[in-house]
C-alpha cells in the first residue's frame, strides 16, 4: 500500500536563523511532506531525516504518471514499518540541499543572484534547528526522529538538542563522527568539483556546470555505498561488451559508476554536495560534549540502533560506540546487526529485518 | 521444564526490578517477567534473529557478545542479572559470574546438572556423551563447552567468596527448594537454579 499522491510543500522561517558558524540567514525555506494525520495530542510524528542527496519526497508519488515513488517509499506508508495509518509521517528537504530548502543554489535576498560560495558554512546541527522550525510550525509535541547515514546523524542531534521533544529515536547505519576514512573520500570528491573547469568558484549558474567534477564526486560516493562483496555480486569481473583495448567504459562496474555519476548531474548542484558533504565531516558529538556519554546524558528518548555487518562507510563498530555510550549513560537502547551483503546502501535496501524491528520498536511509542 | 523453569525465576525475581537478562534468546522469560512482575530493564543476545524476535515482543535487546564483558554497564546498576542455561555455553563462565555481580545486585544462574544420575547412567551404560530434554544435542553441534555439576558451582562460588542465597532443583517437572545435602542434590536434579550475590 502506498501513501498515493503527495504534494511538497514550503514553509518560510520568518526569523532570521543563527548559524553554528556565527553568521545568520533571513527567508529561509524549508521544503517538506507530510503523510497520515497528527493526532488530538500531537504526540504521534515522526520525522523521516534523509541521507547525503535526498530529499522532502520520502513517499508515494507526486502524480500517477510519476515513475518513481519516494526515496523511502517501501518504509513509508498504510501497515509499513512507519505506518501513516497510525502515525503522521513529517520528511524535509535538509538546509543546505537544492531540492526545495534554501541552500546555495537559492537566492541571496543581498545579491539577488545565487548565493553560491557566499552561502554561510552549514553544519548538521543547523539542519536539526531549520527542522525544529518546521516541527513547531506543524504543531508537533512529541516526536520520534529517524535516520539513516546523515541522516541517523541529526537524528541524534534532535535527541541531544531537544530532549524534551523527542521520545524515540531511530539512528540506522550511522555514527556520532565519520571515521578518517570517510572524511578522505568527502575530501576527494569536493576536489573532483572544485577542480572542475566549470565551477568557477561556485558561479556557474548561468553557464555551464561541474558536470565532470559533481559526476566523479558521485561515482567516489557509490563505491563508499557498497562494498567488495556486493560489488563483486552486482558486477564482478563482467564487460559490457567485448573489450575495446582502450580507455574507454568496458567493465560492468565502470559503467555503472559511470550511469550513477550522469544522472545525478541532472538532479543535484554541486555547491550543495559541497556543503553538505563539510556539515557531515565537521559532525563530532563526543567532541561537542566532551565525550559520547556526555551528549546523552540529558536525552529521554528511548533509542534504537541499527547498523548493517558489511557497512565499511559508517562501520558496525561506529554503531556499538553508540550503543555503548547509551549504556553508560543508563538509556533505553536496543541494539541489531543485520547480516548483509550490500555495504552502506543496505539501510535503503534491506526492508524486511528494518520492518520488522521498527514496527516492534514503534508499538512501544503507541502504548 | 522451561514452563518450570520460566515459572521458579519469576518467583525469584522481585516486582518491579532493574534486570538484565544475558543470553535472553527470543525474550520469552524476559517478557514474562515484564508482564507478571512488572520489570524494566535489557536483554542481551548474540544471535541477530533471536534479537529480533525480542524487539518483536517490545523489550530493550542489545545484540552483544556476552564474552565480550559487560564493561559498559556500570556497578549494580541492575537488581538482578539473569543467565538463563546459557552458563554451560559461555567461554569464559568465570568471567561472566564476576560481571554479573558487578552489574547487579543479585544474580540468577541456572544450567543443566551433569552429575544427574540419568545422565550418568548414560554415559556409564552407553559410554557416549549424554544426550536427553535438558542437554539436547551431539557432541559435534553443542554450544555447551563447559558443563558442570551442582558440586563444582558449589565449589566455584567457596573459592570466589560468592554467596548463594537461594538454590532451587528442578527433576520431573517438579521443583524443590534450598536443600542441603550435597550428595542427593548433586544426584537428583536435573537443572538448578541459583540466587547468588558478593
Amino acid at each position: 500500500m502506498s501513501v498515493g499522491i503527495v504534494e511538497t510543500k514550503y514553509f518560510q522561517i520568518n526569523e532570521e536563523m543563527k548559524l553554528e558558524c556565527g553568521k545568520t540567514l533571513k527567508n529561509v525555506q524549508v521544503a517538506y511532506e507530510t503523510y497520515g494525520n497528527l493526532n488530538d495530542k500531537k504526540d504521534n510524528a515522526i520525522l523521516i531525516l534523509h541521507a547525503l542527496t535526498a530529499d522532502a519526497h520520502a513517499a508515494g508519488k507526486h502524480s500517477e504518471d510519476d515513475k518513481k515513488p519516494g526515496w523511502w517509499d517501501n518504509m513509508i506508508g498504510p501497515d509499513k514499518a512507519f505506518d501513516t495509518n497510525k502515525f503522521f509521517v513529517i520528511s524535509s528537504n535538509v538546509l543546505g540541499g537544492c531540492k526545495g530548502t534554501t541552500g546555495p543554489s537559492s537566492i541571496n535576498p543581498e545579491t539577488n543572484k545565487p548565493w553560491g560560495l557566499d552561502f554561510p558554512i552549514i553544519t548538521v546541527s543547523d539542519m536539526v534547528e531549520v527542522q525544529k522550525k518546521l516541527i513547531d510550525f506543524l504543531g508537533v509535541k512529541k516526536l520520534t526522529v529517524v535516520g539513516g547515514s546523515m541522516g541517523g546523524m541529526q537524528a541524534l542531534e534532535w535527541s541531544v538538542n531537544y530532549p524534551d521533544m523527542v521520545d524515540s529515536a531511530i539512528v540506522i547505519a550511522s555514527t556520532s563522527r565519520l571515521s578518517a576514512q570517510a572524511i578522505a573520500f568527502n575530501a576527494v570528491g569536493r576536489n573532483a568539483i572544485i577542480s572542475d573547469e566549470n565551477f568557477n568558484n561556485g558561479n556557474y549558474y548561468d553557464g555551464k556546470l561541474p558536470e565532470k567534477g559533481l559526476g566523479i564526486a558521485r561515482m567516489v560516493g557509490h563505491i563508499t555505498y557498497l562494498c567488495e562483496e556486493a560489488m563483486h555480486n552486482k558486477f564482478g569481473r563482467d564487460f559490457k561488451g567485448i573489450p575495446a583495448f582502450d580507455f574507454g567504459i568496458d567493465f560492468e562496474v565502470e559503467s555503472y559508476l559511470d550511469y550513477q555519476g550522469r544522472i545525478f548531474v541532472d538532479r543535484f548542484d554541486a555547491n550543495s554536495y559541497l556543503y553538505i558533504t563539510k556539515a557531515v565531516d565537521y559532525f563530532d558529538l563526543p567532541k561537542k560534549h566532551g565525550s559520547l556519554k556526555n551528549a546523552f546524558e540529558k536525552t529521554k528518548a528511548r533509542f534504537l540502533v541499527v547498523c548493517f555487518s558489511s557497512d565499511w562507510l559508517f562501520t558496525p563498530n561506529q554503531s556499538k560506540e553508540l550503543v555503548k555510550a547509551l549504556i553508560q549513560a543508563q538509556k533505553e537502547v536496543s541494539f541489531v546487526e543485520i547480516q548483509s551483503t550490500l555495504g552502506h546502501d543496505a539501510f535503503l535496501i534491506e526492508v524486511d529485518n528494518q520492518t520488522k524491528i521498527i514496527k516492534s520498536f514503534l508499538r512501544g511509542k503507541e502504548e | 521444564m522451561s514452563e518450570l523453569n520460566y515459572d521458579k525465576i519469576t518467583n525469584l525475581v522481585k516486582e518491579n526490578s532493574k534486570i538484565i537478562d544475558l543470553g535472553c534468546g527470543d525474550g520469552t522469560l524476559f517478557k514474562k517477567l515484564v508482564e507478571e512482575k512488572n520489570v524494566t530493564g535489557v536483554g542481551v543476545e548474540i544471535r541477530q534473529d533471536a534479537v529480533v524476535k525480542a524487539i518483536e515482543k517490545g523489550l530493550s535487546v542489545i545484540q552483544a557478545d556476552l564474552d565480550e564483558g559487560l564493561k559498559e554497564f556500570p556497578d549494580k546498576s541492575f537488581d538482578f542479572a539473569i543467565l538463563n542455561r546459557t552458563l554451560q555455553s559461555t567461554e569464559k563462565p568465570d568471567y561472566v559470574i564476576e560481571e554479573m555481580l558487578r552489574v547487579a545486585k543479585k544474580a540468577i544462574v541456572s544450567f543443566p546438572n551433569f552429575a544427574y544420575w540419568k545422565v550418568r547412567f548414560y554415559l556409564f551404560f552407553r559410554g557416549k556423551m549424554p544426550v536427553s530434554e535438558a542437554l539436547p544435542w551431539q557432541w559435534y553441534d553443542t554450544p555447551n563447552i563447559h558443563l558442570l555439576t551442582v558440586n563444582d558451582f558449589f565449589d566455584f562460588c567457596k573459592n570466589n567468596n560468592i554467596k548463594i542465597l537461594e538454590s532451587i532443583y528442578l527433576t520431573n517437572r517438579k521443583s524443590r527448594s534450598n536443600i542441603f545435602i550435597r550428595t542427593i542434590t548433586n544426584f537428583f536434579s536435573e537443572e538448578v537454579i541459583f540466587v547468588i550475590s558478593k
